[in-house]
């Protein structure tokens, strides 16, 4: 049950998308973004699709395996969609009492999923091809500018890398204190909102208690090897730019140009 | 009444690149009564199986039968059968989560909607087996020491009056005497109680000393099913899997290779010391 997050898990095959430098990826996918917020027309959103489609093929992870990550996002999905539907003033087709459909709210409402589907897809092309410390090594390097302004660029790197490790072994944990109440009788799905939270206090108890212990023993494991902040710190894997990344960048070029043309010209 | 697992399999992660046989084709029968000692390597599939006993993991094919009754058959209380067995998992005392220790066994019985003194009769009875002494029932769990906090996770479960228990590894991390003190109330429960008990372990003197019967789990398949004499005459198989017959094991048959005449099915030492001593006997007549 809790195994289905898929939005920041990583996927281990072996593609050109999972070689690439992770800092390649995030300018990708901030590429990505920006121009599913610039594509205005239909035109715009084809070239989208077979940028997110090529990516897709690139990336050998099962269509299967990221399509489970909107599952998070449904809700989210339907509200935007209808109320995009019903509430755009335009030429109506027909109406429910107050709710009218217009064409000008059917093509917004369309725009608007389509826009927050590839978003997701996007995002989650990106953590299923990067291990999270990979992740984290280009945001500290791409930010890198910024430790200049005093920004604490490296303590939240890794604040951010220790939390996206955590994340599978506190899902784990979340199961296995779940199992162990359900072993003794709980009931985690039955029952109106005020039981269902109620019953949640078995669970939430346990997994704070183990969040901290969890905390306190990697605080003192990091002072045991005698951690002490990004000063004069090395990496094992310094990250390099290779030519396939120099090929995506140019990709990258491109894509945004003709969306940003065909923005203007349309 | 008795357990009869049939032709189980489980896959991990089915349709996906992590896709993984965790159980392999898994049958055997426990009747009632027994003292069961499942071994295996980490990673072997013992903890799946025994989540599988009382239904928190559905075998991806194959039935379970808890006293005749399919328990993948439509309708089948899934509660029900899992206060009739017993699941105690591993590191238990992570599950504990009220303000007092008697609050938290509670829980339990109170899930099975018994009535408030029969729930408290029950924490009472379950506490008193465990040989948790009264003056902690007040206290808040997370006060007490490992091997306390242990003992009243197993209590939680036993509350539940459950006629088969398992448990996953209940010495693992306590200190000699813990273990000693856990395994003998294991002991007397089986005993008295008349419990069924399947006992997942590392160690092979503990199996070897309270169980009657061992199953060996190897990469998600049974490998041996038996009295621990059985089992641990093969020994050297259990060697390439990783695991060990119990050290006196070991030394009995190093005895017989130096041609001492002692049984070469002695699997604890207290039989070994008993044999040893006829033998002197014997020898210095």
């Amino acid at each position: 049950m809790l195994r289905d997050i898929t939005l920041g898990q990583y996927y281990p095959v072996d593609s050109l998308v999972h070689r690439l430098d992770p800092r390649t990826k995030l300018f990708g996918t901030m590429v990505f973004i920006i121009s599913l917020f610039l594509a205005k027309g239909v035109a715009a959103y084809v070239l989208a699709t077979c940028f997110l489609l090529a990516a897709i093929r690139l990336c050998k992870v099962p269509f299967s395996f990221m399509v489970r990550g909107l599952r998070s996002i449904v809700i989210l999905l339907l509200i935007s969609v209808s109320f995009n539907l019903f509430l755009t003033p335009g030429e109506e087709i027909f109406h429910i009492g107050f709710l009218k459909l217009t064409w000008e709210g059917l093509r917004t409402a369309a725009f608007m999923g389509v826009r927050l589907i590839y978003l997701v897809i996007g995002c989650s092309i990106m953590t299923l091809t990067t291990t999270p410390n990979e992740l984290t090594d280009g945001l500290e390097k791409s930010l890198g500018i910024f430790k200049k302004v005093g920004a604490p660029v490296h303590e939240v790197a890794m604040m951010m890398s220790i939390a996206l490790r955590f994340i599978p072994i506190l899902v784990e944990e979340t199961d296995k204190i779940m199992k162990a109440q359900m072993a003794r009788g709980a009931d985690f799905e039955s029952g109106n909102v005020i039981q269902k939270a109620k019953s949640m206090i078995p669970l939430l108890v346990p997994l704070f208690i183990s969040a901290f212990r969890r905390a306190t023993d990697l605080a003192m494991a990091m002072e045991a090897r005698c951690y002490h902040g990004g000063e004069g710190r090395t990496k094992m894997k310094p990250l390099h730019y290779a030519h396939r990344d120099r090929v995506m960048y140019a990709a990258y070029a491109v894509y945004l140009a003709a969306v940003v043309v065909l923005r203007m010209v349309l | 009444m008795s357990i009869k697992v049939e032709n189980i399999n489980y896959i991990y992660g089915q349709g996906t690149a992590f896709e993984q046989y965790a159980l392999k084709n898994v049958s055997f029968e426990i009747t009632d009564g027994q003292f069961v000692g499942l071994i295996g390597h980490t990673g072997s599939g013992k903890s799946t199986l025994i989540q599988h006993l009382n239904g928190l993991l559905r075998a991806s094919s194959g039935a379970i039968y808890y006293n005749g009754e399919n328990i993948y058959a439509e309708g089948y209380d899934m509660r029900a059968l899992r206060s009739k067995v017993g699941l105690v998992f591993q590191y238990p005392e992570h599950q504990l989560f009220e303000v007092d220790v008697f609050s938290d066994v509670c829980y339990g019985p109170k899930n099975q909607k018994l009535s408030q003194e029969e729930v408290e009769a029950r924490a009472r009875f379950a506490l008193t087996q465990v040989g948790l002494k009264e003056k902690y029932w007040k206290q808040s769990p997370f006060e007490l020491s490992g091997g306390q906090k242990r003992r009243v996770a197993i209590a939680g479960v036993l509350a539940m009056k459950p006629d088969v228990l398992i448990l996953d590894e209940p010495t693992a991390g306590l200190d000699p005497r813990g273990r000693e003190e856990i395994l003998d109330q294991l002991a007397r429960l089986h005993k008295e109680q008349k419990l069924t008990i399947i006992l997942v372990s590392h160690s092979m003197e503990d199996i070897a000393r309270y169980a009657d019967r061992i199953i060996v789990m190897n990469h998600g398949e049974k490998m041996y099913d038996g009295t621990p004499k059985e089992v641990f005459h093969h020994y050297k198989e259990l060697e390439k899997i990783g695991l060990a017959a119990p050290q006196i094991t070991y030394i009995v048959h190093r005895l017989r290779e130096n041609g001492v005449p002692i049984s070469d099915d002695i699997t604890t030492v207290e039989e070994a010391r008993t044999a040893i001593l006829d033998l002197i006997r014997k020898g210095g007549r």
